[in-house]
């Protein structure tokens, strides 16, 4: 498949993903926006890496990423598999690192204290959003084996 | 401390690992977070491309309608099935009018339990009327017509923009589109309190349709308009039309609830809509219209117009050639006039005579460009005419700079524009009336007007309420859950002296309150697909063809990459096909796509929609039937020109005569009677409207058992993709 086709593809699936463009295809990103699009294309970059792609295409800083420099850096990332799926069982094993006690759940306390405080660190409406959304409404827990096995999606390309 | 060297290695190592999982956690979690919201974007995208389209088809309908009447000669059939909702009003003077709404004469039964009403209205009645719609009472047609009657006297002494101040600390509370749903304007009510003198409201239009409760939300607002005259504004939206109102459910809510008066009280409606204000400003600062602005918007021309004339916001107006000032509307002259109009126009439309093709492209601006161009035509020739039109009317048409046409233009986009984010302002092909404004037509109308801020409605948010145009527009709109359940929430704005909008979210039904984020978004999804299911069986010749093209060999499987494109060629959505594939492909064709093509004809099995007693009924009849249900229902509704809910079987024929004109498709004499045969079951000549649309139903396979409170069920919009389609 030549490069220009699947260029002109991904250029009109991302075009339909997204919601009204700036004038013409000139882009005013929010961080999420992108962050949304790339994962949504079955990619797991990491925050930094969403960042460096951001730094690449950006026009200038003025916060505007044209769709003529997106296009290139996207598909390179996509024939690369630059940022691979995240696979089930490395998935349950880091979970299971976190559940010290080998509880097969995780607290809503232990949850927040990692993700706010380690790594990419999430802000306090991300955690609040990832409770809201995963934790089971009677017990107040995360069960996060049968999350694992529920919400992982193929990525269906 | 004190750990051992290779302790503290230990801790380090532990933590370095749980450092690791940690980042492989949030990573994982946040392409989540973005995959569902993508998949919240387009559900949300389905529900309202299939609104759009629906409005837009509602809009090609009325100007096929429009075509025939041009171009038909007097006797012909189909023009006599349709002139009666081109005619503007039956010839009557206002002391006609109030005899034909007189209500005096009904009766109210003594096993009535629901309210009683005397005039003039109180507080304590109209709160009871809350009260008693909260508990599903319903409203005697005699105290309907009698509130009806009081709300168009008063509706006649305002002016065509509100103006109003919120001096003495008074905060206003403005409301969006409520659309017929009363759960959420009693939750209003309960977190806001009702209407008061200390508690002023401004209702943004779009108080019916779609929603079950239209009538009632109608008669809560009327009420308290009659008692709190200088505290409640009500302005139009482009669903307070009658013509709208015949596919998006609000006829058939007041004809089902209203057997014996229903009627009247519609006719009544239609003249009350009419008078509804257009426009409110608060302020002097704050504009607030139902739908939004153009480039050519000018409140002081609004100001001016006879809003009344305007019934239908689709509807060009009537020749005013006899107009005197102060001149009532409902006089013998106007209905003269009418007919003059009707039968100069085909010889003036020659020049530019319509296609059977064009017609299905256009939108009301080309409508009202052809109207220019004949009453240019028109003007000419009155200059030449001597006799009863006289120099005094000629004087008064190049005095008055404003036509009617644009009059008409100006309460179109008032009522029907939307904002985009570019720059300009372009035509509304979407929904087919008014436009698209961008933020630079903003920014110069508030410029020339002196205001700061527009708060319109007619565009369902998921928060309820959105900005936009740098922060100059708000988007507001009140019916929650209105996609389905779970899709959105609704919201209120209140407005005080420093005029910066403080806005309240909400959602109505205690069943959200239990589904976790997860489900409700699940919920909607499922909803958004079996609508979307039920689209691509309708157009099953159409995809089958796609399909075809890329399947030379005849295996009667295509690639995804083919499946998808065929899709959209058809479709014409702009969804993402392939992502959505897992959703839509289901069952045993799924299973048979393992190198990832897809067994179409399987499919199509597994999307199989089948009707009651469809079985003997030619399957690409059934395939029109299926896309076009409500179309032919609209059209149904029209030909019963008296609202009897049944039509005759001569009627009924002469409708699918005008359906297949409208198609484009042949349908056989033949395949008429068959259909007529299956529902005229007790042979006595007439065929019952609902009888007919519930046993074509055609409820999918699978969702027999979810028929839940999906919007789309009894008023279904179709996707009319008849624009431009050579091959349609």
């Amino acid at each position: 498949m030549s490069r220009r086709r699947s260029e002109q593809r991904l250029k009109r699936l991302i075009m339909s993903l997204t919601t009204r463009w700036m004038s013409g295809e000139l882009w005013q990103y929010r961080e999420r926006e992108i962050g949304t699009i790339i994962y949504s294309l079955g990619c797991f970059p990491s925050q930094a890496d969403l960042h460096d792609l951001i730094a690449e295409v950006e026009e200038d800083q003025t916060g505007y990423i044209h769709l003529d420099s997106f296009l290139p850096a996207m598909s390179k990332v996509l024939l690369e598999h630059k940022f691979p799926p995240i696979p089930e069982d490395l998935l349950l094993q880091a979970f299971e690192v976190l559940d010290k006690e080998k509880k097969g759940y995780l607290e809503p306390e232990e949850l927040t204290k990692y993700m706010t405080q380690e790594g990419e660190l999430f802000t306090q409406e991300e955690m609040d959003e990832m409770l809201t959304a995963l934790a089971d409404h009677e017990k107040n827990v995360v069960y996060y084996k049968d999350l694992i096995n529920q919400l992982t999606i193929d990525p269906d390309m | 401390m004190g750990c051992g060297v290779s302790k503290s290695n230990q801790f380090h190592k532990n933590s370095g690992k749980a450092i690791k999982s940690a980042v492989l956690i949030q990573r994982w979690y946040r392409q989540f977070v973005a995959r569902k919201e993508m998949r919240r974007r387009y559900t949300w995208h389905i529900f309202q491309s299939i609104e759009y389209s629906g409005e837009q088809a509602q809009i090609k309908l009325y100007n096929f309608l429009g075509y025939l009447m041009d171009n038909f000669t007097p006797a012909s059939n189909e023009r006599n099935l349709i002139s009666h909702i081109f005619r503007e009003n039956e010839v009557c003077r206002d002391a006609e009018w109030e005899r034909y709404f007189c209500y005096k004469n009904i009766e109210v039964p003594d096993l009535y339990s629901g309210p009683h009403l005397t005039f003039p209205l109180t507080v304590e009645q109209a709160v009871g009327l809350v009260e008693a719609f909260r508990n599903k009472k319903q409203l005697h047609s005699r105290y309907v017509l009698q509130l009806l009657l009081e709300t168009w006297k008063q509706l006649r002494l305002l002016p065509n923009i509100n103006r109003i101040s919120t001096c003495h600390s008074k905060e206003i509370t403005i409301c969006g589109d409520l659309h017929g749903q009363l759960e959420d304007l009693l939750l209003i009510f309960y977190k806001n309190d009702m209407p008061s003198l200390e508690k002023p409201y401004l209702f943004n239009g779009d108080f019916v349709d779609r929603g079950k409760d239209s009538i009632e939300i109608l008669i809560i607002l009327f009420s308290f308009l009659l008692v709190y005259p200088s505290e409640v504004y009500l302005n139009r939206g482009n669903h307070e039309d009658h013509i709208v109102n015949l596919r998006y459910g609000f006829t058939k809510e007041v004809l089902s609830k209203y057997r014996m008066h229903g009627k009247r009280i519609l006719k009544l409606l239609q003249k009350i809509f009419s008078w509804l204000p257009l426009a409110t400003v608060i302020d002097q600062k704050v504009l607030v219209i139902h739908g939004g602005i153009s480039s050519t918007t000018d409140l002081s021309v609004l100001a001016r117009v006879d809003r009344h004339n305007y019934n239908s916001a689709l509807r060009p107006p009537k020749k005013r050639h006899q107009r005197v000032a102060g001149e009532s509307i409902d006089s013998d002259e106007e209905a003269g006039s009418t007919n003059k109009v009707f039968q100069r126009r085909p010889s003036l439309t020659s020049p530019r005579t319509l296609t059977r093709n064009s017609f299905q492209n256009r939108s009301l601006q080309d409508f009202s460009d052809r109207l220019r161009a004949n009453t240019v035509e028109e003007v000419e020739v009155h200059k030449r005419l001597p006799g009863p039109l006289g120099p005094e009317n000629d004087t008064s048409q190049s005095c008055e700079s404003i036509s009617s046409e644009d009059e008409w233009k100006q309460i179109l986009d008032l009522l029907w524009s939307d904002p985009m984010a570019q720059d300009g302002c372009v035509p509304n092909e979407v929904r087919g009336g008014g436009c698209y404004w961008g933020p630079d037509v903003t920014e110069d109308f508030l410029n020339r007007h002196n205001l700061q801020l527009i708060i319109r409605s007619h565009e369902c948010k998921q928060e309820g309420y959105e900005f936009c145009h740098n922060r100059k527009v708000l988007t507001l709109f009140s019916a929650s859950n209105y996609y389905d359940v779970g899709s959105n929430r609704g919201a209120y704005v209140k407005l005080g002296p420093d005029l910066v909008p403080y806005l309240v979210q909400y959602q109505a039904s205690s069943m959200i309150r239990e589904l976790s984020v997860r489900q409700s978004a699940g919920r909607s999804e499922r909803s958004a697909n079996k609508v979307l299911r039920e689209q691509l069986f309708a157009h099953k010749s159409d995809l089958i063809c796609a399909f075809k093209k890329f399947d030379s060999e005849n295996k009667g499987r295509v690639s995804l990459a083919n499946w998808a494109s065929a899709v959209e060629s058809v479709m014409r959505l702009g969804l993402p096909w392939r992502i959505m594939r897992s959703q839509l492909v289901t069952g045993r064709s799924a299973d048979s796509s393992i190198d990832s093509s897809i067994d179409y004809y399987e499919w199509f099995n597994e999307l199989a929609i089948k009707g009651a007693n469809a079985d003997h009924i030619d399957q690409s009849l059934l395939e029109t039937l299926y896309r076009h249900r409500s179309t032919l229902e609209t059209i149904f509704r029209i030909v019963d020109a008296d609202n009897s809910g049944f039509i005759t079987m001569e009627d009924f024929r002469q409708t699918w005569k005008l359906l297949s004109v409208y198609l484009k498709m042949e349908i056989t004499e033949e395949a008429i009677s068959d259909l007529a045969v299956t529902i005229d079951s007790n042979q006595d000549g007439s065929i019952d409207i609902e009888e007919f649309m519930e046993a074509f139903r055609l409820t999918d396979k699978k969702s027999r058992l979810e028929r839940g409170r999906s919007m789309f069920m009894g008023t279904a919009t179709d996707l009319t993709k008849l624009e431009g389609d050579p091959h349609i």
